[in-house]
């Protein structure tokens, strides 16, 4: 009964999350020495890119989305991320075209 | 679970924490932590149009946005990355020891927990500090002296484009620290119910809703750091 209730909620062995919050630091280290490199206009995409999987990697496996038995939060967390990148990158479109005036 | 024991006396006798208008602790669970997550998505919004403020405003002043980050100190906001990250997996550990029923392991977790937000606060308060004591901090009294050192050149900036990074500044690591101080006082809280029982390996909602909590404020720094911090430090 604990196994298949474990296996419903996602959770994983103390070994597995001591592991991802290891990941997690090392990628701070990470984006920290790339900061000092320098990578051109491409020094906040690798920023952005390592934070977006430091948040996937909490989002998954922290908070459990990943092998939850609800569904429906699954689509719930998509839709609250798919709505702030409109909010971006509809603001980016209109801001970063307006050099012609 | 068989159709018997849906009757109100056996499930009384099954799960006391079990409310009628669920079929079974599952799908109370399933419910709370959607809940909880709907909330979560109102909070990402929030601080999303924070989010799109400062990324309007850093592209329109870059170097006074550069100059800002670079008075900021890349050690203290590592340090305070790293202190949130360990207390998720404190917190993720704490779920994980409720689930098990061990209330020591739980009460300890959870202690832990709020000793690592605590030690974010007084870190950020530290770092608050420094900005009076330099003028940094957004009014009348703000003054910005310093250059924007692009690894070439020292490029003077406009004072009051400076300011508006500050004021970004302040804005959102000012609504993360306040959603930490409410964590912590959520934590506290769990850890006196938890010392006094009140989770069992079959009730323990609130405790995975404070986690998934102290996750998305997790989050909302793992994004502040490198945007605030991080900008233009290769020299």
């Amino acid at each position: 009964m604990n196994m298949t209730e474990n296996a419903e909620h996602g959770t994983h062995s103390r070994r597995f999350y001591v592991a991802i919050g290891m990941t997690l630091l090392a990628l701070t280290a990470t984006t920290v020495f790339a900061a000092f490199v320098n990578l051109g206009p491409f020094n906040p995409v690798v920023a952005f890119l390592i934070a977006t999987i430091k948040a996937t990697l909490v989002v998954l496996f922290f908070m459990h989305v990943k092998g939850a038995s609800e569904k429906l939060t699954g689509a719930v967390v998509v839709s609250g991320f798919f709505f702030l990148a409109i909010l971006i990158s509809l603001s980016l479109a209109d801001y970063l075209t307006r050099s012609w005036r | 679970m068989h159709d018997s024991q849906l009757t109100t006396v056996e499930h009384e006798a099954h799960n006391p924490a079990l409310l009628h208008h669920f079929a079974d602790a599952q799908q109370q669970k399933n419910a709370a932590s959607l809940g909880m997550w709907l909330f979560l998505v109102t909070e990402i919004m929030f601080f999303g149009g924070m989010f799109c403020a400062y990324l309007m405003y850093r592209l329109a002043h870059f170097n006074a946005f550069a100059a800002g980050s670079q008075q900021l100190s890349i050690k203290l906001g590592a340090f305070n990355t790293a202190v949130l990250l360990v207390s998720s997996l404190t917190v993720v550990l704490a779920v994980k020891a409720a689930e098990a029923g061990d209330r020591k392991q739980l009460v300890t977790y959870l202690v832990l927990t709020v000793a690592l937000g605590l030690t974010f606060l007084v870190v950020k308060g530290f770092e608050y500090a420094e900005k009076f004591e330099r003028h940094h901090v957004p009014g009348p009294t703000f003054s910005f002296t310093d250059t924007f050192d692009d690894g070439v050149h020292k490029i003077p900036v406009n004072p009051n484009e400076a300011q508006l990074y500050f004021s970004l500044y302040f804005a959102m690591t000012g609504m993360h620290a306040l959603h930490m101080i409410i964590g912590c006082g959520l934590f506290t809280v769990l850890a006196v119910f938890a010392w006094r029982g009140h989770y069992s390996p079959s009730y323990f909602t609130p405790i995975e809703n404070a986690g998934l909590y102290w996750h998305l404020v997790d989050i909302i720094w793992i994004y502040l750091f490198p945007l605030l911090y991080l900008i233009s430090r290769h020299r």
